[in-house]
């Protein structure tokens, strides 16, 4: 059980930190996942007085604070034709609205969570997060560092060139993922996150370069260049098994996921 | 700690333990609608609307209810009447227990939605579990609810 010995609503970021400087002490997201826990947390630090809450568009870049709802992003248009769709996509699947309208995109990128969808969609993107202490850090950066007791204040999406895909797997809907997916063409890069695996996000590398110059490449190209790389992803990116689903089954979805999502970015299909 | 809301449409100020659930504070002021079906913020009986917004009170502190408006299904009982009727009468009503929650989903999505079809009913609504049926007569309920709404509103 979570037991919380006392509430603070703090008046500013600071206050937060100093706050969170304290080991026992906690920064309250959505609590979705947090009230699972047994935990005794000495003092709960809520954001929420803040206006952490929504997304700011800009020229170059859209600005997340941490206290948005997963519904927020779902819902929210500009974000959805930045990704054609796969926003919604990566977060219409967890669980349900009234959950959504709970879960936080802070506490969800702060927790790097194994089974993060959320995670998984951003490092598809070029994220960073806006840290109070250690400032802006790309997020790619962020999700291999150790957890600290800096406070997560926005989630900042650079608004380069995007073509982007996320796809998961679920063995029921609103369940955990057994596999999440991100393909995209950030710019010039081509990026594939593979998520739930059942382990913490990453970004299979292509050391050969099979994807390199994807968008100038004929679509014969393109199809030959997938199926080599979803091939090369299966054999190289880590899986393992657990009761949701054997370390074979997840390898078998990182080639046939990795394969259907850079098709649908290659304009080979548009469906999720 | 000391909490300010309003429970369905009334102003109250109460002092409550500060790791409280929304969840126990709702029980505790006897709305018995608020249930807990699971333990892992999963089956959608805990339902309650926060500033309009449908909200799992389970996984919410009633310290964060602060200067809200909490409705639950005791504060909207002719809507929920109406409604349960057309539950009733496709046979969608077996125990019971997960009925509050749904109601309460389904008028959040009927406040959000426009028109909403089989598809988006059964998206917005799959964070609602029940254990007795296959849903397939509570979207039959919700169907003729809305087609019995908007013939309502046509004459």
């Amino acid at each position: 059980m979570l037991k919380i010995k006392s509430y603070v609503k703090v008046n500013s970021i600071a206050e937060a930190y100093e706050l969170n400087q304290k080991k026992t002490a906690c920064v309250l997201g959505g609590m979705v996942w947090l009230k699972m826990g047994n935990r005794n947390i000495s003092t709960a630090i809520d954001l929420s007085g803040l206006g952490l809450e929504g997304i700011q568009e800009t020229d170059d870049e859209f600005v997340i604070g941490c206290m948005t709802s997963l519904r927020a992003l779902e819902t929210d248009k500009r974000l959805n034709e930045y990704t054609q769709g796969a926003i919604r996509e990566s977060v219409r699947h967890i669980v349900g609205v009234q959950f959504r309208n709970c879960a936080t995109v802070g506490g969800s990128i702060w927790g790097r969570y194994g089974f993060s969808d959320v995670l998984t969609m951003f490092l598809g993107m070029d994220t960073w997060v806006e840290l109070y202490n250690a400032g802006k850090i790309p997020l790619t950066e962020f999700v291999n560092r150790k957890k600290d007791n800096d406070i997560l204040v926005n989630i900042i999406v650079r608004k380069q060139p995007l073509r982007v895909c996320y796809m998961s797997q679920r063995n029921t809907k609103t369940d955990f993922p057994v596999l999440t997916l991100c393909a995209s063409l950030i710019g010039n890069e081509a990026r594939t996150v593979i998520g739930a695996r059942s382990a913490r996000a990453v970004i299979a590398e292509d050391p050969e370069h099979i994807l390199e110059n994807f968008a100038e490449k004929s679509e014969e190209e393109q199809k030959e260049a997938i199926r080599k790389f979803a091939g090369y992803a299966a054999e190289h990116v880590s899986t393992s098994g657990n009761m949701r689903g054997s370390k074979e089954y997840r390898t078998l979805l990182v080639e046939v996921l990795t394969r259907r999502a850079w098709e649908t970015v290659g304009g080979m299909k548009d469906e999720y | 700690m000391n909490i300010k809301f309003w429970l369905n449409g009334i102003q109250r100020q109460e002092e409550i333990d500060p790791g409280m659930l929304l969840i126990d504070f709702l029980r505790e002021k006897g709305c018995y609608s608020v249930k807990r079906g699971c333990e892992t913020a999963n089956c959608g009986l805990c339902t309650v609307l926060m500033d309009e917004k449908p909200i799992l009170s389970c996984s919410m502190l009633a310290a964060r209810i602060d200067g809200k408006k909490i409705v639950t299904l005791e504060g909207l009982q002719k809507e929920a009447e109406e409604f349960g009727d057309f539950l009733a009468n496709e046979g969608a009503e077996q125990c019971g227990f997960c009925n509050p929650g749904f109601i309460m989903n389904v008028i959040a999505m009927l406040r959000e939605l426009e028109e909403p079809d089989e598809e988006q009913i059964k998206e917005y609504l799959a964070g609602n579990l029940c254990r007795c049926s296959g849903f397939v007569s509570q979207t039959a309920s919700i169907l003729k609810y809305l087609n019995y709404k908007k013939t309502q509103e046509e004459s």
